[in-house]
């Protein structure tokens, strides 16, 4: 890989290569300099032939995390984007973790917004340092250097940056180097910009994971328990024997697979295919999706495990003295990620330990994995990071499971060679790490004057963190918080709410997906004051809006989406003859979004899905167009699942096991998306995740304008049909 | 077993079964892996090339029955309609996580190819089996009518 070693990098010889300035940060996280790494962690270096580069902390799937840490840099140095070379950086949680996690990791959207201040401060101690080195060589104040495009300029001095870079890294670094004052920011905010990785991914020379092919390697797959929960009693690889390219099949020690290690991937599928397999079933779970469903739905209508927020007698009490009480169940399925890149990674012998080849949310995960199942220390297994085809949340989970089943495969191999574990398809979809199923159940109490009195919210399904590593963090007091998240903090004035949490235990595994409980809680939430506004005969905005008057910035800011989306969507005139409009506005990871669905056609003849105006407030907008391409790309996903997807199971089965059935969002399904973003100096928050939540549910109230009223998903198992 | 396979204007002897799918033919056999596999049954485009100029998806296609056709791949497709393509996908940052983009690619190259001015149902009919789950079709869209422009220029 990497993401951009340039062409000038590989060229650069003698003098102006030998001479960088490194910047980065001491274990301390006090600011470092110098002309090496030597006790420092780099984030950014500057070389004599002028190259600048951004070491990227985070992984890069798509949502643009290389084009905006690069612009940080950019923007302190005053140079344009496209100057900024990036590199992966190495998987050390030291040096490189995320503040916000503790360990080295992408997710929750929290990239941008653990890493805005880090990146600009060394980007600006570069800018500072390098100012010094010209006043001092120029014998001028240094008041009087700018740099300018990449040259230190003075009067009648001019200079490439980089001949300096020498200089300067001789140079005391500034304790706290001032910042670009917001107002002067030419990087940060342009709507110009365009993002870094694209020429790799245009021309095909991007390499993902999937794409590594190392001396020696092996192909290893997995037979897997066709039912969660199943152990292995035997297997038969005669059949497979017969497969050109077949090396061998071999039980792994936890007796919930057969590893299929062939030459190529081909052979590997294909042996795979030949392997007879009987499994123990008397711990697995087999249900079907109806007893599932009635199972969970049950569970919302008896007393709550656990208290999630609020007492339970308050919100009777509260219904009690309501005018109208709304009541409703919900239930949505399981859901796969089904990134375009199906898992894989690749473990390979190295001098001091292993090498591991992946495009991984959780380096640092993966490290323990690796380090639990081979007996090797952490710092002995490297990571090379490479892009990722995509993950929304798959490409980690709490138990580390495809890092552990490479690991189970390198060792059983031997531990000589590199071995490249691939999931197909097939195994993607029936394999597990799902968004859980949920059921949901809410008794909403409006009040004479159409407010809302009190809420009463039941949720049941499986927690994704208890059992793991991070359980501690997440899980409090028996409430896994990403069940509830989005409910239990919602912005909404709601006296007298209570949510209670019931834990489902099943074999199935489940795992964060794009947007983790707000998934399914904003489907429900937006749902309900859908038909709270309606049952109190107030508009869906209006109503919205007359629950967020607190005054506070959180409210204020989900207000102020609200009020954009509407007004681009001309909310105040009435739609284009069989159009329908629907709203839903959602804050998830600190960032808030209002989106306006608008549809035409009819459920039973096919909805047309005409567009989407999505209005965000992510704090400072770093990447304008990055920005819109994450709405884009989080409403597609959003609006795609709720539409057809869902995994079901029979008899403990899966029901789909490709794309062919496991429907995904196509071109024609959604006419236009328009992103409007507002203007802010606040800290930056992500925008991976937050335009997912309110996608669906804005759906689902623009077809319940004159349509039915959707509380099971997907749409096309109510009889819900689009064009 | 050896085919003989033509793939971006190179003669290769390919020493795997005459059954193997031309997808893994080139990823695996000759480390041509811009060409992507996403689902192995022709459910998402991910694997398109053109054999004789015409997409095809190379998971469908065994590379005993392409011996003697030319083969293009992402990594070797060069004409007018190539550039164009190239310059609007970049122009308009289409790419996310990008993996599906290979494919995306080779088929908008085909749909320009045969029809220089399509449509915009045109183009959603033609590229309707190239899946994304980044969800990028609204810049397909947009892209496809840029290139569509740029030749026309």
């Amino acid at each position: 890989m990497t993401v951009a070693v340039s062409r000038r990098a590989f060229l650069q010889t003698g003098v102006a290569a030998a001479s960088v300035l490194t910047i980065g940060f001491r274990p301390d996280h006090t600011l470092a300099a110098g002309a090496g790494t030597q006790g420092l962690t780099p984030f950014v270096k500057v070389t004599g032939d002028g190259t600048v580069t951004a070491i990227i902390k985070h992984f890069e799937c798509g949502q643009g995390v290389t084009t905006g840490l690069a612009t940080l840099i950019a923007e302190e140095l005053n140079i344009p984007l496209d100057q900024v070379n990036v590199e992966f950086a190495p998987a050390d949680v030291e040096k490189y973790r995320n503040l916000l996690f503790g360990i080295q990791g992408t997710g929750g959207s929290t990239a941008m917004a653990n890493s805005y201040m880090q990146y600009r401060t060394a980007g600006a101690a570069a800018r500072t340092m390098l100012i010094a080195a010209a006043a001092a060589a120029w014998d001028v104040p240094e008041s009087r250097v700018k740099l300018i495009n990449g040259h230190l300029v003075s009067d009648n001095k001019t200079a490439p940056m980089g001949v300096f870079a020498a200089a300067a890294a001789a140079r005391e670094v500034p304790a706290a180097p001032v910042l670009k004052d917001p107002a002067e920011f030419s990087v940060i905010g342009n709507p110009e910009t365009r993002r870094r990785d694209s020429g790799p991914k245009i021309d095909g020379t991007a390499q993902f994971a999937m794409d590594v092919h190392l001396d020696g390697q092996i192909v290893a797959v997995m037979k897997r328990s066709p039912r969660f929960g199943g152990t292995l009693v035997s297997f038969d690889d005669s059949a497979a024997r017969a497969v050109p390219g077949f090396i061998r099949a071999a039980a792994l020690p936890t007796q919930t697979a057969v590893v299929v290690y062939a030459h190529d991937t081909w052979a590997a599928f294909q042996a795979r295919d030949a392997l007879a397999t009987e499994w123990d079933f008397s711990d697995a779970d087999n249900r079907s999706s109806d007893e599932m469903r009635s199972d969970l739905l049950a569970m919302v209508k008896t007393e709550a495990q656990f208290d999630a927020k609020g007492v339970v007698r308050d919100a009777s009490a509260a219904l009690d003295g309501a005018t109208q009480v709304i009541e409703q169940e919900f239930f949505l399925p399981y859901l796969a990620h089904a990134p375009m890149e199906p898992l894989n990674c690749t473990i390979a012998p190295s001098p001091t330990g292993v090498t591991l080849y992946d495009g991984t949310q959780m380096p640092t995960g993966a490290q323990q994995a690796l380090s639990a199942v081979l007996g090797i220390p952490t710092d002995k297994i490297a990571v090379q990071s490479l892009y990722a085809g995509g993950t929304f949340g798959r490409r980690a989970s709490p138990d580390a499971d495809y890092h552990v089943e490479a690991a189970l495969a390198f060792a059983l191999n031997g531990g000589a060679q590199p071995v490249k574990l691939v999931w197909s398809r097939e195994d993607d979809i029936t394999g597990g790490y799902y968004r859980p199923s949920v059921a949901h159940r809410v008794r909403v109490g409006l009040g004479a004057d159409g407010h809302i009195v009190g809420w009463d919210h039941r949720v049941a399904g499986q927690s994704i963190f208890k059992g793991s590593g991070f359980e501690s963090f997440v899980v409090q007091n028996g409430v896994d918080s990403t069940s509830v998240e989005g409910v239990r903090d919602t912005l909404y004035d709601i006296p007298g709410q209570y949510v209670g949490l019931t834990d489902e235990s099943t074999p199935i595994t489940v795992n964060w997906w794009r947007s983790v409980g707000h998934s399914h809680t904003a489907y429900v939430m937006e749902t309900m004051m859908d038909m709270a506004a309606h049952v109190a005969q107030r508009d869906p905005v209006e109503f919205r809006l007359a629950h967020l008057t607190s005054g506070s910035a959180d409210q204020n800011r989900l207000a102020g989406v609200l009020r954009l989306a509407a007004e681009k969507a001309g909310w105040d005139q009435q739609p284009l003859p069989g159009r329908r409009r629907g709203v839903a506005a959602h804050k998830s990871f600190g960032t808030y979004v209002a989106e306006v669905v608008e549809i035409s056609g009819d459920v039973e003849s096919g909805l047309v899905i005409e567009k989407v105006i999505c209005a965000v407030d992510c704090g400072t907008p770093v990447n304008p167009d990055v920005i819109a391409a994450q709405m884009e790309s989080a409403i597609g996903y959003g609006l795609g699942h709720v539409m057809r997807s869902q995994i079901s199971f029979s008899n403990g089965e899966v029901d789909q096991s490709n794309f062919p059935d496991y429907e995904t969002l196509r071109i024609s399904d959604i006419k236009a998306i328009e992103t409007h973003i507002v203007p802010s100096t606040a800290p930056p928050s992500g925008v991976g995740e937050p335009g997912t939540p309110p996608a669906g549910p804005a759906l689902a109230n623009a077809i319940a304008v004159d349509g039915p009223r959707i509380t099971e998903l997907p749409m096309t198992s109510q009889d819900v049909n689009f064009a | 077993m050896s085919n003989q396979l033509t793939v971006n204007g190179q003669v290769h002897d390919i020493h795997m079964h005459g059954d193997t799918p031309l997808l893994w033919v080139l990823r695996d056999g000759l480390k041509l892996t811009g060409t992507k596999y996403g689902c192995g049954v022709a459910a998402c485009g991910a694997c398109t090339v053109h054999v004789d100029g015409e997409p095809m998806r190379s998971c469908q296609v065994r590379v005993a029955d392409v011996e003697g056709a030319e083969v293009t791949t992402i990594e070797g497709v060069e004409s007018e309609v190539a550039t164009a393509v190239r310059q609007a996908w970049d122009e308009i940052s289409v790419v996310q996580c990008g993996f599906c983009q290979s494919g995306q690619i080779m088929s908008a190259i085909g749909l320009l190819t045969e029809n220089r001015q399509p449509t915009i149902d045109e183009i959603e009919s033609y590229m309707w089996g190239n899946a994304c789950r980044c969800a990028t079709y609204q810049r397909v869209r947009a892209a496809v009518r840029r290139a569509s422009d740029i030749l026309e220029a």
